[in-house]
């Protein structure tokens, strides 16, 4: 019997065949933990005694979250982070270098490999056909000090997405069209594995935005094939040789399968304060938007940086409306400043915050005030997410954002393109 | 022991049990559980006694994996969490800090009610209602886990993972 592309990644690491249900012990290739979980990782490595970590190689600690700093209790957490990793050899990846996910997707996560991380998105990895799962600092710190942690092998429920996506629909619009579809819990513990003609024609950054969000049905895993997009985007990062071709048996066994018509997507929004609230955004009515966020794990790459400058040439945002860009990495950063990508934001009167997780969290730069609406292409969106409670969060693709911060309230992005 | 339920709704997130805006005080766990549920229920932190339960609805514990927001539900007394369902970071995160996160029918339990755990036998009792509620068992990694103490106790016992 043929096996799920989770069944065929975890039983490489359990030596052993395991199917879906079954719990195992298995070997971890990356672990890592943010400026946010870190410090309470640490803290639980010594509590358990280790002075050394498994593979240090290929363990990271990620300064993200507070990126700078915004406050010296952030401040004493950073120093203490950098101490236990020059202790122990563990990786460093400073402020300013990017968002986790972003960096572990350019650097470090090859198809195949099992990946934890202390942060729920850590299944952005999923895009790259590794089994990317977000855990908390206990089973991070396990999984650091050991290189082992334990997992229940996860059904599969297939996404099989066909048809050409519309000029103006992305990764983001089929990702919240599925979470509006089954439900912010339509996936816990099972593998999310998206598959189709859409799927195998989308670009890395695509990928990694509906990867991305697969938590926020509650799946353990966002996963989808490895193929000559994926090794095109090794190539890219000079990690060619690290690909593998990997994918589902054609008689694998799966809980269910979910079709959707991309034809028939539209730009798609997630409405305060819960993910799967979503409606097209012609179904949306008038809503005022104070502040438009593009970047964060979800839609901060560059390709997402282009689709939004494209909109917003040679215009200019909205007087009331104020816009933040916030590049998902240093490399993204580069990258969009020498092909004027930046300029455009610039001129159009956005603010540019350096790589990190910028305003998604509520911890800094962009924090919302009371009553206030903000258009973001985060993949949460939470009461109080971004700063106070009686705040407004909506969610939709980079184009949505650039509409948005032209006209100060959220707006179609197709007359545009 | 028995305990008071504090009963919440479906989808309580790990921002509304611990926000981003306190995101400063993780390494100070005393001061972070002050500020736990705080705009959703108002004054939980000293009204709350221990040996409560939090009771919610379905998707209990979605987003972050802030392992900080069970932390401060610990911190603050609470024996137990008994929900419809519960996302599985959180689920994993209570289990490995010594928490019972009990699935079972929460529709049956009010605001107040006196209700006492029996986790051997899989079942609560709601001395207000005067009514007893089964759940199915915890499954057997949690529960070798809890029996240990978390995961760390469990780490510290056999230098490994032996959950099976």
């Amino acid at each position: 019997m043929g096996m799920t592309l989770a069944e065929k990644i975890l039983s490489e690491h359990a030596w052993k065949e395991i199917r879906g249900g079954e719990i195992a012990v298995l070997k971890v290739d990356l672990a890592y933990v943010q400026d946010g979980t870190g410090p309470l990782a640490v803290r639980k490595l010594q509590e358990m005694g280790f002075s050394k970590v498994c593979n240090p190689q290929r363990t990271i600690f990620f300064f993200d979250h507070a990126s700078p700093s915004p406050r010296f209790e952030l401040s004493n957490d950073h120093a203490f982070l950098r101490a236990f990793a020059d202790e122990t050899g563990i990786q460093v990846s400073e402020i300013g270098q990017g968002i986790s996910h972003q960096v572990v997707a350019e650097k470090w996560v090859r198809p195949g490999d099992v990946v934890i991380g202390a942060d729920s998105h850590t299944c952005t990895g999923g895009a790259l056909g590794s089994f990317a799962t977000g855990v908390g600092s206990t089973d991070a710190a396990v999984a650091i000090a050991l290189g082992k942690v334990w997992l229940r092998v996860p059904e599969t429920i297939r996404v099989v997405v066909e048809g050409k996506l519309p000029v103006g629909v992305y990764g983001k619009d089929i990702i919240l069209h599925l979470i509006g579809r089954i439900g912010a819990a339509g996936a816990t513990y099972k593998a999310l594995e998206f598959v189709g003609d859409t799927i195998e024609s989308l670009d890395m950054a695509g990928r990694m935005t509906i990867g991305n969000m697969a938590v926020e049905a509650g799946a353990k895993v966002g996963l989808l094939a490895s193929d000559d997009i994926t090794q095109g985007w090794l190539n890219r990062m000079g990690r060619g040789k690290e690909f593998r071709k990997l994918s589902s048996d054609p008689d694998a066994t799966y809980e269910r399968t979910v079709p959707i018509n991309a034809r028939e997507l539209k730009p798609t929004i997630a409405c305060p304060h819960q993910v799967d609230n979503t409606k097209t955004v012609d179904q949306l009515g008038e809503v005022r938007v104070h502040q438009v966020y593009l970047g964060t794990s979800c839609n901060g790459r560059l390709e997402d940086l282009h689709i939004a400058a494209q909109i917003l040439k040679g215009k200019k945002i909205h007087a009331g409306t104020r816009m933040i860009v916030t590049p998902g990495s240093r490399m993204v950063y580069m990258e969009a400043i020498k092909d004027g990508t930046m300029e455009t934001f610039v001129e159009a009167g956005a603010v540019i915050t350096s790589p990190g997780c910028g305003g998604c969290v509520g911890l800094h730069e962009g924090v919302l005030g009371d009553g206030e609406v903000c258009l973001a292409t985060q993949p949460r969106n939470f009461q109080g997410r971004m700063g106070s409670p009686k705040s407004f969060i909506y969610l939709g693709s980079p184009a949505v954002a650039a509409a948005t911060a032209i006209e100060g309230k959220i707006a179609d992005p197709r007359k545009y393109l | 022991m028995k305990g008071k339920a504090w009963k919440l709704g479906d989808g309580i997130s790990t921002d509304h049990i611990i926000p981003g805006r306190y995101f400063f005080l993780r390494s100070n766990l005393p001061e972070l559980s002050r500020h736990i549920l705080e705009y959703e229920r108002p004054g939980f932190h000293d009204k709350v006694t221990l040996g409560d339960f939090m009771v919610g609805g379905k998707n209990f514990g979605q987003g972050s994996s802030r392992e900080h927001a069970p932390l401060v539900i610990k911190l603050n007394g609470i024996q137990a969490i008994l929900a419809k369902s519960f996302a599985r970071i959180f689920y994993r995160n209570c289990f490995n800090n010594g928490i019972p996160a009990i699935i079972c029918d929460t529709d049956r339990i009010s605001e107040g009610d006196e209700l006492e755990l029996f986790l051997e036998e899989g079942k609560i009792v709601n001395h207000t209602k005067r009514e007893t509620l089964s759940f199915p068992a915890i499954p057997p990694v949690m529960k070798k886990i809890l029996d240990d103490g978390g995961l760390v106790e469990h780490v510290k016992k056999y230098k490994d993972l032996k959950l099976m």
